[in-house]
């Protein structure tokens, strides 16, 4: 489905099912340098399932328009313009890495909007080394190659993702190598530069759900929780950690991602 | 600090896309020989079935073991993913089927394996399909032939029966420009020897039966997708591009922006067409896979020093082999295979088909049959076997001569290979 945001078309997946605002909305947010096909498997579920899905790509990302913001906060906007375009007065937002300071920074700045949280992936602060950033500016294939390792915590994986016979690896690095040039350093010097996110958490007020990877590389388990302690009591922090999991939990660990998703975010019927 | 590495590719033949099983702990890839998977519940049905959940219902479709095999494949290729299927066949025809229909147009490399021909030339048109033949060194050639419902570039790696080096890069380029997929015949190259994903390809098949298995005991095929084609973009594959009735309405570049074209092929060419993979198939090229790039290096040490003795010999006209600077495409293979140029080649004999036949008959350690990479080295005269019904002049057409010798250089000691061969040719010479 495609909409206009700030005058520019605006791509979201809606889980091979015509979107319907009247069910609860999920609202998928995608990490740094990919698209909304990183959700596959448990967008498709949950629109099957009595939500409707907005999976978006994010500005400049996938079949998105534009150039890719240049801040978390400016991509939070964005979502609730997301939002107000499809007529969704509130969703349940999950994201994954950038997608999760993303997420974060709405549900802080945009209670109202914000019906509840799952964050995968996630630590606070989101620091990319200097290393990194400069290959991500100067270097884009060796900073994939980088990002490819770390993002994954073995060199198979069952169940398969999105199906058997994939190869998670390949998969991941040719979905970045598909981005425009450029993205990838806008969006790590977004998460790199994200200074909210602590006073953001503590505004949140919405139930939240943090998914973490065991064996994550990219953002240790042990930022994740540190990150936990940040929200408010109100947020009725739960935390799920997956043994042997890594970055890439969506396609490492699709089921048990899918399960907690199922359970936290409630749907209709 | 150093950059962190990715798995090598002797790590990956051994290891990419498997475990230790999580039940019983064995370390060896297990043959999960069943038809069919147990459901947890309806639910758990509805989502296999509906792609809403990773797993495997039904073996025709997908299969654990399988799975290893093709993720280990796209793995050892660069690729997203792939599909074991029941010969090289079989893995051309789901290529093709799954992006043309009727009305659509291949330009493929005349320089072609007897099957696939047969299949472009004789058999596809009776479905709608047409090819035009081309050079494959030829670009203008390429570039020409493309006509508004061109939907495939088609080649070999190594082409059938010169060696003709496929120019990946400039052939791939002129696709692209045309808004057109290059697939890619890499049985002969394997990915030890080349990755045409690098080069630009966007398709890959093997016919597993060769090199893959190596041990000449199972047929099978792989298809390859490098994800890196733009279905989208292209604006001619509505099949990928479009809700598919036949699947959920699915769009399948909509669902996997890397892997639309294995979605398809294995939701549809795999349910409808069924050339699966037998699980026990699929074990057997495994084994094989493990050891591919010891195998490899020995197949192409003892092809080169085959071919040092042929080119000596006075009863050798002529060797067809691109690391020779005689071959036409010497340069291009050297930039291209620096590794090697596999161990399947063709020599021409002096003399005449009794000379050819004399030469076959005299060998004890070459076996003569129709195959190719097998461990054990093989031989065939194609002027009294696969093509004993040409005359002469027919032959030269065909690009082989009366004493055309195909060579299939296995892992035997070097000095019986030798040895076998200058008996056969000794023969050969006898009038």
């Amino acid at each position: 489905m495609e909409l206009l945001v700030n005058g520019l078309r605006a791509f979201c997946y809606t889980g091979g099912r015509p979107f319907e605002a009247t069910l609860p909305t999920v609202m998928f947010i995608h990490g740094g340098e990919l698209d909304h096909s990183v959700w596959g498997l448990q967008s498709r579920y949950l629109a099957h399932h009595g939500r409707s899905v907005l999976a978006v790509d994010l500005p400049g990302h996938g079949r998105s328009e534009g150039d890719p913001l240049a801040t978390v906060g400016a991509m939070s906007e964005w979502i609730v313009g997301v939002l107000d375009a499809a007529g969704v007065a509130r969703a349940a937002l999950v994201g994954h890495s950038m997608g999760s300071l993303i997420a974060v920074d709405a549900a802080g700045r945009f209670a109202s909007r914000v019906d509840r949280i799952a964050l995968l992936g996630t630590t606070f602060p989101m620091r990319v080394s200097a290393e990194l950033l400069d290959a991500a500016k100067n270097d884009e294939p060796r900073a994939q190659a980088m990002i490819n390792v770390w993002s994954h915590a073995a060199i198979a994986h069952y169940p398969n993702n999105p199906g058997p016979g994939f190869w998670i690896h390949g998969g991941n690095l040719r979905l970045m190598q598909r981005q425009k040039p450029g993205v990838l350093h806008a969006d790590f010097n977004a998460c790199n530069a994200y200074a909210d996110g602590a006073t953001r958490a503590a505004e949140v007020t919405c139930p939240t759900l943090l998914v973490l990877g065991r064996r994550d590389a990219m953002t240790p388990s042990r930022g994740g929780r540190g990150f936990a302690k940040a929200f408010g009591k109100a947020a009725a922090v739960q935390v799920v950690e997956l043994e042997g999991a890594g970055h890439n939990l969506m396609a490492e660990r699709p089921d048990e991602v899918l399960d907690a998703l199922v359970g936290f975010v409630p749907g209709a019927g | 600090m150093p950059d962190p590495r990715p798995a090598g590719f002797e790590t990956l033949a051994l290891h990419a896309g498997q475990r230790p099983d999580p039940v019983t702990g064995a370390r060896a890839t297990p043959i999960y020989l069943t038809t069919s998977f147990v459901f947890r519940d309806a639910d758990h049905a509805a989502a296999l079935f509906n792609m809403e959940r990773a797993g495997h219902v039904y073996s025709r479709i997908s299969n654990p073991t399988n799975a290893v095999l093709e993720e280990r494949i796209a793995a050892l290729e660069g690729g997203v993913g792939a599909i074991a299927v029941a010969s090289g066949q079989a893995a051309l025809h789901l290529s093709i089927a799954t992006l043309l229909g009727a009305g659509s147009h291949i330009v493929a490399s005349r320089a072609l394996y007897g099957g696939s021909h047969n299949l472009l030339e004789y058999t596809l048109p009776r479905f709608g399909i047409e090819t035009t033949f081309v050079t494959p060194r030829d670009h203008d050639a390429w570039r020409a032939a493309i006509r508004p419902n061109t939907r495939l570039f088609f080649g070999e790696t190594l082409g059938n029966p010169g060696l003709d080096v496929l120019d990946i890069e400039r052939v791939s380029a002129i696709a692209h420009e045309a808004g057109v997929p290059l697939l890619v015949d890499s049985t002969f190259t394997t990915p030890y020897l080349l990755r045409p994903f690098d080069w630009g390809a966007d398709l890959i098949y093997h016919s597993a039966t060769k090199f893959l298995g190596g041990h000449g005991v199972a047929i099978g095929g792989l298809v390859v997708d490098g994800g890196r084609f733009d279905w989208e973009k292209s604006g001619r594959f509505p099949e990928l591009t479009e809700p598919y009735a036949g699947f959920h309405g699915m769009d399948f570049q909509e669902e996997s922006t890397v892997a639309a074209f294995l979605l398809r092929a294995r939701r549809e060419g795999l349910r409808d067409f069924g050339a699966c993979m037998s699980p026990a198939t699929a074990f057997q090229i495994l084994q094989g896979v493990e050891t591919l790039p010891l195998r490899m290096e020995r197949h192409v040490a003892n092809a080169r020093r085959v071919v040092e003795f042929l080119v000596r010999h006075e009863m050798v006209e002529s060797v067809s082999w691109p690391e020779l600077e005689s071959h036409p495409d010497h340069t291009l293979a050297k930039r291209m295979l620096p590794r090697g140029c596999g161990a399947v080649f063709s020599f021409n004999l002096r003399g005449d088909r009794a000379a050819g036949r004399r030469f076959i008959e005299s060998l004890t350690v070459f076996s003569h049959l129709a195959n190719v990479g097998d461990a054990r080295s093989l031989v065939i005269h194609p002027a009294s076997t696969t093509h004993f019904r040409m005359d002469d002049a027919a032959l030269v057409a065909a690009g082989i001569t009366a004493g055309t010798i195909r060579l299939s250089i296995g892992l035997e000691d070097i000095d019986d290979l030798l040895e076998d061969l200058a008996r056969g040719l000794r023969a050969a010479g006898r009038s």
